[in-house]
């Protein structure tokens, strides 16, 4: 399904890695490893698009990304949470669905805060927010997420212990369904589904 | 199309009214600027009518300035910016939404307070039609022009000197015939032409800014 072949990453002047391809199937999970400034995160937005690589190529389903059919499959966490301080968690959801034209109902995104353990914080502005709620927020996106593709970059910063747990869940069941996903992260967090690999930067 | 277009517009002009203090301090300024001109040069109404369409249009643009840094760089810092440019449509239509959101905020204003500031410099009331007119169509074109200059400079320091480099003498055109109708009105000369000009600098700037804009975010995304 995902294919990267030969890849070459050059950040101003150093490179960063050069010759790194991988494959990815259904139900499979890449971790990503390495050290700091390893160019994991360079990885990750050469995987979306959104830094075209030195050299090589990245497939998915055969055919070259920067597609909007490729974008239509793909959800990518960054390190920014992508949530506006002056909107409410419930607003948030449904504007950022909105956006990424997904159909998501009220119900729905009540129901996937909940989930996250904001329930009852649905209408105070983000802003109120302390750092691991507002990672929850951007987080409550993935509770009803139905894109086979998920590309996460360090998604357990920032979130207590119960919280890691519940998102190995998440990402377990996503690989259960057949979804595939990338994510890089520090912290080893054992997910109890699909196929595990890991790819080790530097 | 039209769908994404009205997602980014209803989800800006939220964000506007959360923010309130941006529009009312862009309008103020405007209103104090062009106030200031009248009890500088003194009671003489012929001067007055003379330098009014200029020092409105200037004004309008200086205003127009204020809020362009802000049209990218928040949706930059948090984040936004970038699931926006993953979202399954073109960024064009993202930035074209933006841009109206803009023009609503702070183009939309200016056209409306205008024709009460125009008394102060004894217009006619054909004049001051024709300045609603004028402002409520170049408008448009500045919001347009602008967020190239926004896109450009996304994430430099400073960028906010550069931006206005960079896009004031974009704005000369939309100067001179937004100034241009309200002083042929004055003359007598109807400012049909000047207002048809004004008319196509919008359309063309709006069809064609977005898609310059997008491309320069696509960089400063990279």
């Amino acid at each position: 399904m995902l294919e990267a072949d030969n890849l070459e990453c050059v950040r101003g002047e150093r490179r960063l890695f050069a010759g790194l391809g991988f494959r990815l199937e259904a139900g499979e999970l890449l971790y990503l490893q390495g050290r700091n400034g390893a160019g994991k995160t360079s990885l990750l937005r050469m995987l979306i698009g959104l830094l075209p690589p030195e050299a090589g190529e990245i497939r998915w389903k055969g055919q070259p990304i920067r597609s909007d059919e490729f974008r239509a499959d793909l959800c990518y966490l960054g390190h920014l949470n992508a949530i506006k301080e002056e909107l409410t968690p419930l607003e948030n959801l449904l504007a950022a669905a909105r956006l990424a034209d997904e159909e998501l109902s009220e119900d729905d995104a009540i129901d996937a805060l909940e989930q996250v353990g904001l329930a009852g914080r649905e209408d105070l502005a983000c802003k109120y927010l302390s750092q691991g709620q507002k990672r929850r927020v951007a987080l409550a996106r993935l509770v009803k997420e139905k894109r086979p593709l998920w590309i996460l970059d360090e998604p357990f910063v920032a979130l207590d212990v119960a919280a890691v747990d519940w998102l190995a869940g998440i990402i377990s069941g996503h690989l259960q369904r057949g979804g595939l996903a990338v994510m890089t992260t520090h912290q080893l967090v054992n997910i109890p589904a699909g196929t595990v690999r890991e790819l080790r930067l530097g | 199309m039209f769908k994404i277009i009205s997602a980014v517009i209803g989800r800006d002009l939220k964000l506007a009214m959360r923010r309130q203090a941006d529009i009312v301090s862009a309008l103020f300024f405007f209103v104090i600027v062009v106030s200031l001109f009248p009890l500088g040069i003194g009671p003489e109404p012929d001067l007055l009518r003379k330098l009014a369409p200029g020092v409105l249009w200037v004004a309008a643009l200086l205003a127009t300035m204020l809020s362009l840094p802000r049209l990218f760089a928040d949706d930059h810092r948090d984040g936004t910016l970038e699931q926006l440019a993953l979202a399954p449509h073109p960024l064009g239509l993202v930035v074209t939404g933006k841009v109206i959101a803009h023009w609503l905020v702070s183009g939309l204003p200016l056209a409306l307070i205008a024709p009460v500031l125009g008394i102060q410099f004894d217009l006619s009331a054909d004049a001051l039609v024709v300045l609603t007119f004028a402002i409520l169509l170049g408008t448009p074109a500045l919001s347009g022009i602008g967020a190239i200059g926004a896109a450009l400079t996304l994430g430099l320091r400073g960028g906010g000197i550069l931006l206005s480099l960079l896009v004031l003498p974009l704005y000369i055109p939309v100067l001179i015939f937004g100034a241009g109708a309200v002083d042929a009105t004055v003359a007598g000369l109807g400012g049909e032409g000047h207002l048809s000009l004004l008319a196509a600098l919008t359309f063309a700037s709006l069809g064609f800014a977005p898609w310059a804009s997008a491309a320069a975010l696509k960089i400063a995304l990279e």
